[in-house]
């Protein structure tokens, strides 16, 4: 564990960016857990009078079309936008993981019908798929999590099928087997838990674009209603502004998104370094 | 006559891809909220109206029977008929396809050609600016939200510099559209002689096609960096240099062309992300293509376009795979002699 740790220490140093964007996440997550007592306005409290105005003293991020506070709707659309990725996340990952370390383990049938439904998913453009799932399943935020989920399935099966394959006949499960393992516990306390590294890799990596992807259904209309304060919508909102030069109303919620997501990208970034060196580009 | 060996064999690998997306669109249209029947008779419906109807729809009968009805009226290329502009689907589809095949293929060649110099430059000179400059790009491309690059796009050009001209479709309002051959409106233009309306045309697509450019540049850019290190390190490349083959020879026909191959086969994905951004890029821009399309339907709960766009999308997407997986052939003479 302390070697990991030097290890952290020196992949930290060797690379301030890691050491940044780690810096960058304890902020969005302290942010989505306090973000809205820290909010110097009601996000949700509307003040006609004072519509559209632009940033200043008062409202640093300046005010909407009917009067809201910017920086309090970005403050506190921050847990909701993590929420819907994490959650959409985390369901790929766990689905994903459990069927393509069974497809990888069991072979035969198991992998026949895993592999068919992940190319399947794949054959579609994959925003486009999650916009059917959204239009079919109906359009609520649930379903943008499900959507989310569904299109990144298949980059988790895929992987821990592979991971689990590799590892199939290693010396460590044969040994695992002669001292009476079922299959099940072979595959969930031997082989699983080696696949884990590479696989949080996929899934830090794959967080960025669980936000844009939730992000992009919402700027289309879908799932969070107004005037629930999230990036997308706002962005959305803003847009119609644009040409007229109200900058600051799509600007501030879509730099909250590329903060995000870039961070998350680091984070990916690095934790590969810190996990397999090899693979550093 | 091997390629064309590959390519049956490829098209016969496309066929379950395609049978999946039918299967899927099929269940996806079972899956909608509430009765379809009682929709599509409006509120004033009675009983036996919204029944007749679903006789009609073939909704009364069994879910294996109405896929057999599915696929029947997909073959003779009935994908139903769009509430909001009471057309047949396909035909709104066919006369708007050309807009958003212009704007996707505009934004891809634009990508392929600053993202491949980009990658090879910066791979044959790794710390130089060239270096840096295609990490800002690709880190970028990667991390920010299509649509917000394009709000960005436009405030800068728009509203700040007037380069461009407002970010409302395909022509402003004074032009008119060229006589149809392509349906790609400059191109269209330029065959009819008529170069202020190709210049015009051309203004209105430079944004939106520069805005997925930068989208899909980020990881061409990235994967061609990355494959051109690991050729330009390997062993052939330095048997070339000591045999004295001119560095231009060896960079372009020893190691572009062995780098190539993880780039082509990258596009599959870029095309994915490229034909879903397309929606979102022709929302900001109000460009009148199929995106824009099924999302006007999506908001009126009108289902058949929508149903009708995926499948459109699916499709593209499928034989888009098989071009690349042809294109691929084509430069990699291994893959011919295995087929």
């Amino acid at each position: 564990m302390s070697a990991l740790l030097r290890h952290g220490r020196y992949v930290l140093g060797e690379n301030p960016v890691t050491a940044v964007a780690f810096g960058l996440f304890v902020v969005l997550i302290l942010l989505a857990l306090v973000g809205p007592s820290l909010a110097p306005h009601d996000p949700l409290a509307s003040d006609t009078a004072r519509k559209l105005e632009p940033p200043s003293a008062r409202y640093w991020f300046g005010t909407d079309q009917v009067g809201r506070d910017i920086l309090s709707r970005v403050l506190v659309a921050t847990r909701l936008d993590l929420a819907i990725s994490l959650s959409a996340v985390t369901l790929s990952f766990v689905v994903g993981s459990v069927l393509g370390a069974s497809a990888g383990f069991f072979g035969g049938w198991t992998d026949r019908i895993v592999t068919r439904v992940t190319d399947t998913i794949m054959a579609f453009p994959l925003f486009v798929l999650a916009m059917a799932i959204v239009a079919a399943l109906g359009n609520t935020l649930a379903n943008i999590v499900y959507a989310t989920a569904i299109i990144n399935l298949p980059f988790y099966a895929r992987m821990a099928r592979a991971e689990v394959n590799v590892r199939r006949e290693a010396g460590f499960v044969e040994a695992a087997r002669l001292s009476g393992n079922g299959s099940a516990r072979i595959l969930t306390v031997h082989v699983f838990p080696n696949c884990l590294p590479p696989m949080m890799v996929q899934a830090s990596l794959n967080l960025g674009w669980a936000i844009l992807n939730a992000a992009g259904l919402s700027f289309i209309g879908l799932g969070v209603r107004p005037p629930t304060p999230e990036w997308g919508i706002m962005v959305a909102e803003g847009a119609a502004f644009i040409v007229s030069g109200e900058w600051w109303i799509a600007l501030f919620p879509g730099l909250a998104l590329m903060l995000a997501v870039f961070c998350f990208n680091l984070l990916g970034d690095g934790l590969r370094d810190l996990i397999d060196p090899r693979r550093r580009t | 006559m091997a390629l064309l060996r590959l390519a049956g064999r490829r098209l016969a690998l496309a066929v379950p891809g395609l049978l999946g997306v039918i299967v899927v669109t099929f269940l996806l249209n079972r899956a909608l909220p509430g009765d379809p029947a009682a929709f599509f008779a409006g509120p004033a419906a009675t009983r036996q109206a919204i029944e007749e109807i679903r006789a009609r729809l073939g909704l009364d009968k069994s879910v294996p029977e109405q896929f057999v009805y599915y696929v029947r009226d997909l073959a003779r290329g009935d994908l139903g008929t769009s509430l909001t502009t009471g057309q047949p689907v396909l035909r709104d589809l066919a006369t708007r396809l050309p807009a958003s095949l212009e704007l996707t293929l505009a934004g891809l060649t634009l990508a392929v050609t600053v993202a491949l110099p980009l990658g090879v430059l910066s791979a044959t000179r790794p710390g130089s600016w060239v270096d840096h400059l295609a990490r800002v790009v690709t880190t970028a491309g990667v991390s920010l939200p299509i649509f917000f690059t394009g709000l960005l796009l436009v405030y800068v050009f728009y509203f700040l510099l007037g380069w461009a001209p407002a970010p409302l479709g395909r022509l402003d309002a004074f032009s008119t559209a060229p006589r149809q051959v392509t349906g790609f409106f400059v191109v269209d233009a330029v065959l009819a002689h008529d170069g202020a309306l190709a210049w015009a045309a051309l203004r209105q697509l430079a944004l939106p096609a520069v805005t997925l450019g930068l989208f899909a540049m980020a990881p061409i850019a990235r994967m061609t960096r990355a494959s051109m290190l690991g050729v330009l390190g390997s062993e052939f490349i330095r048997t070339a240099r000591a045999a004295g083959l001119a560095p231009r020879t060896v960079l372009v026909t020893y190691a572009l062309r062995n780098a190539l191959l993880p780039v082509i086969t990258l596009l599959g994905m870029v095309f994915s992300f490229l034909l879903g951004a397309n929606v979102l890029v022709e929302k900001v821009f109000a460009w009148p293509g199929v995106g824009s399309y099924a999302l006007e339907a999506l908001i009126a709960s009108d289902y058949a376009p929508v149903q009708g766009f995926v499948l459109l999308m699916a499709t593209l997407y499928v034989f888009l795979n098989l071009t690349i997986d042809i294109v691929y052939g084509l430069v990699d003479p291994r893959v011919r002699i295995e087929a």
